[in-house]
């Protein structure tokens, strides 16, 4: 075969040169902005700024509600992860084994993905209104007052449920693909071995499935993390007070409603250092236990 | 003939070039139907002179408006006009130059100032420590007590003065199948203003008005604490009902009937006439005759408008004339009549008084009566930096109360240290 070799070493550059300006520009810019600015106390418009080394570092750290705010994001972000994928996975299967009328099922269950996140986070808030929310309704009738804006575990349950509502179409897509991407022949061999269909599914379809369900659960750990940002948005309806929220909505909270930017800053530059561990972890030790095949 | 003519519109031209339009931009964070009414305002105005032409810009909340007008000034590109509530006030007043303050504003466009035409409760709460006025009032209101006419009267009651008469209505109201009551704003209603009312201080350092430094809250007391023990008690006993800290959750049951005395503030008067379709009166917000004999005035809330500096010189004479037309008692009017927010100027109230407005509708007239009510010593206002964050500690304390995570104690205590630690925060940005 002949390779393909280009004159000028730099042609190349040039073309990923675009892509590089924007890496720089976009995030390795504003990251190193951030990084700066978590060491100052300055003022909203700017006038002044005053170094003060790691004190916004340890006023964040040993607030109370920061420590708080840290524990709801770590069992949020396991809680919709899990039930985001064990849900669409199980729906997967379901899919997968149906042949007629397999179309409008799959079809069926994917639609709430074309639901924008705004919308979705209105939804959830029509749906779990004090005032004329069904849900609230159908909670009433097992004794439960749910008083989502007032109770703060009620308001927790409410966002893990919208949370993971939106989240399960595009995990489901994804597990659906991954399981008809395991050949026949595998699976009729697996038929005759065992009887079990449960145990055929751990034993087989699981590990097949193992390299999709690493990727979507990465994805759904950053979404967990980062992209509920609209949904708690909307069901704190712009008063944090008792709501619970995630570490990076706190950012959000600090710098851009309360202008204390030193603070924020601090605040994302922990997030971007825990972010940074938990890929290293998990490239590290869940990867190599994933074939790819 | 044709001479002359040509000379006329060669001077028309000239004169033309001569008063170019000066382009203002006004930023706020009017919404719905206010926001129909700040664009009725700008038009009128546009339409009144044509040197001055002026844009409204509506931004979002009062948060994201003040978020936006920072950004805006760091790049430069910030409006001529900002509109800041009350909660952002330390901060863009605290930093020294981001404002051309309105009174020189004026005085240098020959416009006339006197800090007296002014209402008395609207004064000084957007003025410096020396009495100078930084920002233009402009939505002024305060928090006051709407109620359900049918609901008083089909349990037989009079609207409370005090807390003390409130507390003898609400079984009878309960009887009635009511909530007693209800309130869209705890730190606004149920501390600031409990302060104000009560003439107590809020803060060291002359409520904060003299600098930031060491400024420190004064919120862990007995009669504020003493108000809210009272709370917790009525919401066991199903007197008080509390929806969470969003101003229309709590709104919506008082609509619903569900609620018989709800506190707002005197700009949900319009909004609020518009959207039930049952007799509410309105009436001063209630005190505690055993902290004090007469209820003293409330702060305004609401926001003001702050002429940005770094323009040009004809750009603040037309941001000049706009407030000159924007303060005028016959649009002072028609904001208080459509918005329900108060009228910042005595002539404008006076105008409104001739009118027979308040003989029209006497709930209208509560919130500026209640501003107008005789002052103490600590009743013209507060000014304290990263004030929305102590806001939002409140609002997350008292949440805590209500649904039984913390006590009445632990939660003041709270406030106090996490807001003092803030106030200090504020204190090193501004140096």
């Amino acid at each position: 075969m002949k390779r393909v070799t280009f004159g000028h070493s730099w042609l190349p550059y040039f073309f990923v040169l675009p892509q590089i300006a924007i890496v720089v520009v976009f995030f390795y810019w504003p990251a190193g902005e951030a990084v700066r600015s978590s060491f100052f106390l300055e003022d909203p418009f700017g006038f002044g700024s005053t170094f003060v080394g790691l004190d916004n570092y340890a006023a964040a750290l040993t607030q109370a509600e920061y420590q708080r705010v840290a524990r709801f994001t770590v069992w949020f972000t396991l809680l919709v992860t899990f039930f985001s994928l064990a849900i669409a996975l199980v729906l997967a299967v379901k899919a997968d084994e149906i042949l007629r009328g397999a179309k409008t099922y799959r079809t069926l269950l994917m639609w709430v993905y074309a639901v924008a996140p705004p919308v979705a986070g209105l939804l959830g808030i029509l749906l779990f209104d004090q005032h004329v929310g069904p849900l609230v309704d159908v909670a009433a009738w097992f004794g439960w007052q749910m008083r989502v804006g007032v109770n703060y575990w009620d308001t927790a349950f409410a966002m893990v449920v919208v949370s993971v509502w939106k989240q399960i179409p595009v995990n489901f897509i994804f597990f659906l693909s991954g399981l008809q991407g395991i050949p026949h022949s595998v699976r009729e061999a697996a038929v005759i071995d065992c009887k079990s269909g449960l145990r055929r599914f751990w034993t087989v379809t699981f590990p097949l499935l193992a390299p999709t369900g690493f990727f979507l659960l990465i994805i759904n750990i950053t979404y967990a993390l980062f992209d509920t940002f609209g949904v708690i948005d909307l069901m704190t309806k712009n008063e944090p007070a008792n709501n619970p929220v995630t570490l990076v909505y706190k950012v959000f909270l600090d710098g851009f409603r309360g202008n204390d930017l030193g603070g924020s800053s601090a605040q994302s530059v922990i997030l971007m250092v825990l972010v940074f561990i938990l890929t290293v972890v998990q490239f590290r030790l869940i990867e190599r236990r994933v074939h790819y095949t | 003939m044709i001479r002359q003519l040509f000379a006329a519109a060669l001077l028309l031209s000239t004169s033309a070039t001569a008063w170019a339009e000066t382009r203002i931009e006004f930023w706020h964070a009017m919404g719905g139907r206010l926001g129909e009414v700040v664009n009725e305002i700008a038009q009128n105005f546009n339409a009144s002179q044509d040197e001055v032409e002026l844009t409204p810009v509506f931004k979002g909340t009062y948060e994201e408006t003040l978020t936006a007008g920072i950004a805006a000034f760091r790049a430069g590109e910030q409006p001529h006009i900002l509109q800041v509530f009350d909660a952002g006030a330390a901060t863009i007043i605290g930093a020294r130059g981001a404002v051309v303050p309105v009174e020189d504003l004026l005085k240098e466009a020959g416009a006339g100032f006197d800090i007296n035409d002014y209402i008395s409760g609207v004064r000084y709460f957007y003025a410096d420590s020396s009495g100078k006025m930084i920002g233009m009032p402009f939505n002024s209101s305060a928090p006051i007590m709407y109620y359900n006419k049918a609901a008083l009267e089909k349990a037989g009651v009079e609207p409370p003065k005090t807390w003390e008469e409130f507390e003898q209505i609400a079984p009878k109201l309960k009887e009635a199948g009511y909530v007693a009551l209800a309130q869209s704003h705890l730190p606004w209603i149920f501390t600031e203003n409990f302060m104000s009312r009560h003439n107590l201080q809020f803060a060291t350092n002359n409520n904060g008005y003299d600098g930031a430094a060491d400024t420190r809250l004064l919120v862990n007391n007995d009669a504020l604490k003493n108000h809210f023990r009272k709370l917790l008690e009525w919401q066991e006993k199903g007197w008080f009902q509390f929806y969470g800290a969003a101003w229309a959750d709590n709104q919506t049951p008082f609509e619903q009937e569900k609620v018989a005395i709800w506190l707002g503030s005197s700009g949900s008067f319009g909004g609020l006439s518009q959207s039930v379709d049952f007799e509410f009166g309105a009436d001063y917000l209630p005190y505690w005759q055993s902290v004090i004999e007469e209820g003293k005035q409330t702060f305004i809330g609401g926001a003001a408008l702050f002429a940005m500096s770094g323009k040009s010189e004809a750009e603040n004479r037309a941001v000049a004339s706009f407030f000159e037309y924007l303060t005028s008692p016959e649009v002072q009017y028609l904001w208080h009549r459509e918005t329900g927010y108060v009228p910042i100027t005595q002539a404008a109230y006076e105008l409104a008084r001739e009118d027979g407005h308040y003989e029209r509708v006497p709930a209208a007239e509560v919130g500026i009566k209640q501003l107008n009510l005789p002052a103490g010593e600590w009743t013209k206002g507060y000014r304290m930096g990263f004030y929305v964050q102590i806001r939002d500690v409140m609002n997350r304390e008292y949440g805590k109360i209500f649904s039984g995570q913390t006590t009445v104690d632990d939660a003041f205590e709270t406030i106090e240290e996490e807001g003092n630690k803030l106030l200090d925060r504020f204190a090193r940005t501004a140096s």
